[in-house]
C-alpha cells in the first residue's frame, strides 16, 4: 500500500487536471488553480525544512572547521539579520515591504548589488565558454564560429559599417535556421513532457516515488 | 450588429447583466431598449480546445498501443544517448580521483515534469555513488525538491546496501534566490572540487556561471535541460548535454522496461506524424500562394488559413 496509495493519488490528480482543462463547469473549472494553491501551501511549510537544512549544513561546517567555515558565520548572521529586520519592519510599518523599512534597506543595498555582481560575472564566463566553443577544430565548429561572428557583428553598428548586408544576414540566421532548430527542440520537449506526464498518471513512471 | 460577445473578465457566472446600444448623435446620444438579464454560466465542454483534445488523444492512443506491443514481447529499439551512457564513466572517474560528485536540479520546482525526470537520473547517479562509495553533493534551490531528492538518494543507498554512506547534510538547501544559489553552488565546487558534475533540471541565466566554474575545477560535466535558451551554453561548456526531450527519455533509457520503451516509441511516432503534418502544411501554404498569384485560385489558401486558425484557437 506504500506505493499504491501515492499512485492512486497521482492518477486522480493528473486525470482531474486533464478533465478540468476541457471542462470549465464547476466543480472541475478552476481545479488546477486550487491544486496549485495547495501546492503553494505545502511548499511554504517546506521552507522550514529548507531553513533547518541550511542551518545544520553550516553549523556542521563550523564545527568541523571545513574550508571556508568562516563564511558560514556570515551566512548565519545574514539569516538572523534578515529575519530580525523583516519582523521589525512588519511591526513598524505593518508590512516588511515598505520602502523606508530596514528590511527593504537591506534588500536594496545588500541583496540587489550582490545579485547584480553575480549576474555581471556572466560576461566573463561567456567569453571563456565562447573561446572554447568557437575554436575552429572541426567543420561544425568552424560553421558555428562563422555564424556567431555574423550574428555578433550584425548586432552592433560596426557590422553595418563593414558591410550593410551583415545585419540582414544576421537576422536571417536568427529567424530561419536558428528558429527552425529551436522550434524542433521545443516540439520534442512538449511532446516529451506530455508522454512523461502520461507515464506518471498511468503509474508507469515511479522513480519519483522512491 | 446581430450578435455581441462580452469578453470582460470581471463578469461573474450566475449574475444577471443588462445590455443596450448607445448611439452617438450630433446633439448627444440615444439608447436602445435594455436587453436582459443575461446570465452567463460555465460550459460543460470548452469547444475551443477540441484541437488539444484531438492531439492529446492521438498521443495517448499511440503510447498505450506501443506499451501493449512492448508488453507482448516485441523488441523495441532505442538509440544511444551519449550523455546517459557517460554517467557510469563520470562516477568512476570521480571515484578514481577521490573527488565527490555534484548534482544540481537548477531552479526547478517539484510540480514540474523535468524535475521528476531529473529525479530518475539522480537515482541512477546515487546508486553508482553508493556502489563506488563516492560522496554525492546535491545543493538545492527549492526545499520541496530537497525533500524528494533526499528520499531518492537515501533509497538508492539503501537498495545498494550502503545506507551507512548516506548523509542528509550532503543534500542541503542553499537559497531560493537565483544568483545566491549560483554563488552557493560555485563556492561548493571551488571548495570540494568535484570530479563529476550533473546539471539536470531547469536553468536560467546562471547556467553558464555554473557550468564554467565546473569546467574550471576540471570536472566532467553532464548537463540536461528542457530550457531551449540555455542548451547552447551547456553545449559550449559541458562534456555531454541531454537536449530537451532526451532528459525525459532518461528514465526509459536507464530502466528499459517494456512499458517505458513502449511510451517512447509512441512519442516518436507522434513526432513523425507531426513532422508529416508540418510538411503537408508547408506544401499547402506554398501551393496556396502560387495558385493565388498565377491562376487566381483561392481554395488552397482558404483551407490553409482555416487549418492554421484551428490550431491557433486555444
Amino acid at each position: 500500500m506504500r506505493r499504491e496509495i501515492p499512485i492512486i493519488i497521482t492518477f486522480l490528480t493528473g486525470f482531474l487536471c486533464v478533465v478540468a482543462f476541457f471542462i470549465p463547469h464547476p466543480p472541475f473549472g478552476g481545479l488546477q488553480q486550487r491544486f496549485l494553491i495547495w501546492y503553494a501551501i505545502i511548499a511554504g511549510f517546506t521552507m522550514v525544512l529548507g531553513l533547518d537544512s541550511l542551518v545544520k549544513y553550516n553549523i556542521k561546517k563550523i564545527v568541523q572547521r571545513k574550508q571556508g567555515w568562516q563564511y558560514s558565520y556570515v551566512l548565519l548572521f545574514g539569516l538572523v539579520l534578515v529575519l530580525v529586520t523583516g519582523f521589525q519592519s512588519w511591526f513598524k510599518y505593518n508590512t516588511p515591504f515598505e520602502l523606508r523599512s530596514s528590511f527593504m534597506y537591506s534588500y536594496i543595498h545588500i541583496i540587489v548589488p550582490l545579485q547584480a555582481t553575480m549576474f555581471a560575472l556572466l560576461a566573463f564566463f561567456i567569453s571563456s565558454a565562447a573561446y572554447r566553443a568557437f575554436r575552429a577544430r572541426t567543420f561544425e565548429a568552424t560553421l558555428l564560429l562563422i555564424a556567431a561572428a555574423i550574428v555578433m557583428l550584425g548586432r552592433v553598428p560596426i557590422g553595418k559599417m563593414i558591410w550593410d548586408k551583415i545585419p540582414v544576414l544576421s537576422d536571417w540566421l536568427l529567424n530561419i535556421p536558428q528558429l527552425a532548430a529551436k522550434r524542433g527542440i521545443q516540439i520534442g520537449v512538449y511532446l516529451g513532457g506530455v508522454v512523461m506526464s502520461l507515464r506518471i498518471i498511468l503509474g508507469i513512471e515511479r522513480t519519483y516515488l522512491t | 450588429m446581430t450578435s455581441f460577445e462580452d469578453n470582460n473578465t470581471d463578469i461573474r457566472d450566475g449574475e444577471g447583466y443588462f445590455y443596450f446600444i448607445r448611439t452617438q448623435t450630433i446633439s448627444g446620444y440615444q439608447d436602445s431598449p435594455r436587453v436582459g438579464p443575461i446570465i452567463s454560466r460555465a460550459q460543460w465542454f470548452n469547444t475551443l480546445r477540441i484541437n488539444v483534445l484531438v492531439v492529446t488523444m492521438l498521443v495517448s492512443v499511440l503510447v498505450v498501443y506501443y506499451i501493449r506491443r512492448a508488453r507482448a514481447g516485441e523488441k523495441l529499439f532505442i538509440r544511444k544517448i551519449a550523455g546517459l551512457d557517460a554517467i557510469d564513466d563520470a562516477v568512476g572517474r570521480s571515484t578514481e580521483m577521490g573527488r565527490p560528485i555534484l548534482y544540481s536540479f537548477g531552479l526547478s520546482y517539484l510540480n514540474e515534469v523535468w524535475t521528476l525526470a531529473s529525479l530518475s537520473i539522480l537515482y541512477r547517479v546515487a546508486q553508482k555513488c553508493a556502489e563506488y562509495s563516492t560522496r554525492l553533493l546535491v545543493p538545492h534551490y527549492d526545499p520541496l525538491v530537497m525533500s524528494a531528492a533526499q528520499e531518492t538518494v537515501k533509497q538508492a543507498y539503501i537498495e545498494t546496501g550502503r545506507p551507512d554512506l548516506y548523509d542528509e547534510r550532503d543534500s542541503p538547501f542553499l537559497t531560493a534566490d537565483q544568483f545566491g544559489y549560483a554563488a552557493g553552488v560555485d563556492g561548493m565546487m571551488m571548495r570540494e572540487k568535484p570530479g563529476a558534475v550533473f546539471w539536470q533540471g531547469y536553468f536560467y541565466a546562471e547556467s553558464l556561471i555554473l557550468a564554467e566554474t565546473g569546467h574550471s575545477v576540471g570536472a566532467i560535466q553532464i548537463a540536461g535541460t528542457t530550457s531551449v535558451e540555455q542548451i547552447p551554453f551547456f553545449v559550449a561548456a559541458c562534456d555531454y548535454t541531454l537536449i530537451g526531450e532526451e532528459m525525459y527519455a532518461a528514465s526509459c533509457y536507464l530502466r528499459p522496461e517494456p512499458q517505458m520503451l513502449g511510451s517512447l516509441k509512441g512519442e516518436d511516432l507522434t513526432k513523425a506524424i507531426i513532422l508529416m503534418f508540418l510538411t503537408f502544411g508547408t506544401a499547402l501554404g506554398t501551393l496556396g500562394v502560387l495558385l493565388k498569384n498565377f491562376l487566381n485560385v483561392d481554395w488552397p489558401n482558404v483551407i490553409f488559413a482555416n487549418l492554421v486558425q484551428w490550431f491557433n484557437t486555444f
